[in-house]
């Protein structure tokens, strides 16, 4: 049974988010016994709910409250006020995740001593290696059961994937499979199999991909020490006099404001809410926002260097056909800064169905050059390019000076410019999509701009000098004890690899600090 | 009741009659105005907009998404809530007819629907194509038009496929070409 817990139940530890850090970090703490409150912002819905239908899907999960953005990104011209796509539910944007499931790799740990300084970029290195998470990463590819770990097989070639494989061929890629996918490859966990229905984005509609939403927080509620409360939208949290964090003030499902009290807080609603929250969280004490000390809480956004490549043949290919996701070329994963850049990305296949490749495709195009690539949607192959960007100060979520949502907290204002080190990434990687797809005969190639972000990172930074950065090696935050950060706003640098399964890694890791930190009475 | 032949620009209203009667194709439906198609059987009445704004409405919408292969009538579907938003937004009806009205006053004697070649029609909307009009009926028809699900099968999109059970037994994996 669910456990509830009182407002005033100064014991519990409250987590604000469900999705791949709050939603794992609440199962692993209720798995030790301790006493686990999470406020989910959105709906919380059963996995049956979700739609096979983009438009309709993005209705039912997307988090469509008001957002402004700037800068020079692309996104903030054709979609000035969705900067992001991602989840307000239960389960957070796990519901929505392709399910890539990738480790970072050593050198990504330390990007300043790799890289060196580059102008412009906000390089730091992690305060943690790959060494110090590997048998975490072990435990979450297990949980996730990532294909190709833990003896699971590979998903099988889906059409996208069968192109995609032809031209890496061609170009003499060596490492190009169906990728690290936490999607069943057969019935595991409970779960069933992915019967290549596509959607992925638009939620499992067969449980078949993991989600917080049917794993990890249904097997926490099952100890009776979690409690998943929805539609709970956090404005504030809140500080004693000593400097520990006491409670967080909510707007409750009928706009009502609560306070509930907490014995330690976790942070964990993605990279834009995230930071928001800590600057909305404004005190006389903290006068520039909670855990920023640093000046560093809402800055180095990163987004991933993204792009994608579709390309039209002259037969049917059927991508929408299948897992969305499950194909990848890593060989431009390295470090080389040989090609023009430092860093690396991914190669992986991506489909969109007809609805939103139109909205996607060339945002803002009209005309015969865009829509005959639409006349040949059937014949399309794609893939995504997902690559580590550069950590800029100034690209940044702020509260926005003048508008505010409808319980008075100001809306985030997203800034981004890619560094010219993205550019560099994005331009090589469309080149090489481009051969790619040349090489299996493509008689049209067209590089897409990226989409509104998906993978949102950075915000919060882990780092090892309290002065770099805003939490320490365990997501805590230098400044306040018992206030955490358990999102991908921790990363101190993005990698180039989907960064789930390194959210959900460090959740894991965290959970043992909170619980043996709480035993100690040291929080 | 006024009645607009779409499609074929530059006929007297009576030709339009009669060619209308002659086809076979007329509807009869009562209120201010209806729009008809003599080749197709659909007609679409308007009741906030005038009905030679929605007739060229709808080819500015053939011009902005042009698809030979897509029949007027899913361009007609696709535009028809700036009429349901006219009758419930005087500033919308504004934008709308004054619009419209721009866009023939650019188009010379015989208006927008009255240039023959697309290419033409295609010239005159680049004139325009940063106004708030054309921008309210692009970003609205990218959804209007490629969500209708009658349409997804002329483009080979299969859309939903759950109820299916999937592809995994219908055909994820068949290219054969490689």
């Amino acid at each position: 049974m669910p456990a509830p817990y009182d407002l005033n139940d100064e014991n519990v530890v409250v987590i604000i988010g469900s999705g791949a850090g709050g939603g794992t970090l609440g199962n692993e703490l209720a798995q030790k016994g301790v006493d686990v409150l999470i406020l989910e912002a959105g709906p919380r819905l059963d996995y049956t709910d979700f739609v096979n239908d983009e438009w309709d899907s993005f209705a039912q999960l997307a988090w469509r409250d008001k957002r402004a953005t700037g800068g020079g990104w692309r996104v903030s011209k054709d979609f000035p006020n969705l900067p992001a796509w991602i989840v307000k539910a239960v389960g957070g944007t796990t519901t929505h995740w392709a399910g890539a499931s990738l480790r970072f790799q050593d050198h990504e740990f330390k990007t300043l001593t790799n890289y060196g300084k580059i102008e412009g970029a906000n390089l730091l290195d992690w305060p943690i290696t790959l060494a110090d998470l590997e048998p975490y990463y072990d435990r979450a590819e297990d949980k996730l059961g990532v294909t190709r770990t833990h003896g699971i097989e590979g998903l099988p070639d889906d059409n996208n994937f069968k192109v995609m494989k032809a031209g890496a061929d061609e170009l003499g890629y060596k490492e190009c499979h169906t990728g690290r996918m936490a999607i069943n490859s057969a019935e595991r966990d409970g779960r069933m199999a992915c019967q290549q229905t596509g959607f992925c984005f638009q939620g499992c509609k067969w449980g078949a991909k993991w989600s917080t939403l049917y794993t990890e927080i249904p097997k926490g509620e099952a100890t009776g020490k979690l409690e998943v409360r929805p539609d709970s939208m956090v404005l504030k949290i809140e500080h004693d006099d000593s400097g520990k964090v006491t409670n967080v003030v909510y707007a409750d499902k009928d706009g009502k404001l609560q306070s509930q009290k907490a014995r330690v807080v976790c942070v964990a609603c993605n990279s834009i809410e995230s930071p928001r929250l800590l600057l909305n969280s404004a005190s006389n004490t903290f006068r520039d926002g909670l855990a920023n000390s640093s000046g560093q809480v809402g800055k180095n956004y990163m987004r991933h260097t993204t792009g994608s490549v579709y390309a039209v043949f002259d037969k049917k290919v059927h991508m929408y056909r299948g897992t969305t996701m499950a194909g990848i070329i890593r060989d431009e994963a390295r470090n080389d800064p040989s090609r023009g850049f430092v860093g690396g990305y991914e190669l992986e296949t991506l489909s969109l169905g007809l609805p939103f490749m139109a909205a996607f495709l060339n945002p803002g195009d009209w005309g015969r050059s865009f829509t005959t690539a639409l006349d040949h949607y059937d014949s399309m192959a794609g893939m995504w390019i997902v690559g580590e960007d550069m950590p800029q100060e100034q690209n940044a979520v702020k509260l926005h000076a003048e508008l505010k949502d409808e319980h008075g907290m100001p809306i985030p204002d997203v800034w981004f410019t890619d560094h010219p080190n993205d550019v560099a990434m994005r331009n090589h990687a469309y080149q090489q999509g481009i051969a790619l797809y040349h090489a299996v005969g493509a008689t049209r190639t067209m590089p897409t701009p990226p989409y509104p972000s998906t993978h949102n990172l950075g915000t919060n930074r882990m780092s090892e000098n309290p002065r770099d950065g805003v939490v320490n090696r365990h997501g805590q935050t230098h400044d306040i004890k018992n206030l955490f950060v358990s999102d991908g706003s921790q990363f101190t640098t993005g990698g180039a690899e989907n960064p789930t399964l390194t959210i959900v890694t460090l959740a894991l890791r965290q959970a043992d600090y909170i619980a043996q930190e709480m035993g100690a009475r040291n929080i | 009741m006024v009645t607009i032949y779409t499609g074929k620009p530059g006929l007297s209203r009576r030709e339009l009659l009669k060619r209308g009667s002659a086809a076979g194709a007329l509807f009869v439906i009562s209120g201010s105005a209806v729009l008809l198609s003599a080749t197709e059987s659909w007609a679409l009445e308007t009741s906030a907009l005038k009905p030679e704004t929605m007739a060229t409405l709808i080819q500015m919408a053939r011009d902005i998404y042009p698809h030979d292969q897509v029949p007027d009538r899913y361009y007609a579907i696709a535009v028809k809530s700036h009429d349901e938003q006219a009758g419930k937004d005087p500033a919308h009806k504004e934008l709308i007819e004054n619009g419209i009205a721009d866009l023939d006053r650019r188009s010379g004697v015989g208006g927008y629907t009255g240039l023959g070649w697309e290419e033409d029609r295609v010239a005159v909307l680049r004139q325009i194509e940063t106004t708030p009009f054309f921008q309210t009926v692009r970003g609205g028809l990218v959804v209007s038009l490629y969500n209708q699900k009658e349409v997804w099968p002329i483009f080979g999109y299969e859309g939903e496929s759950y109820s299916k059970g999937g592809y995994i037994k219908r055909g994820f994996d068949d290219i054969e070409w490689l």
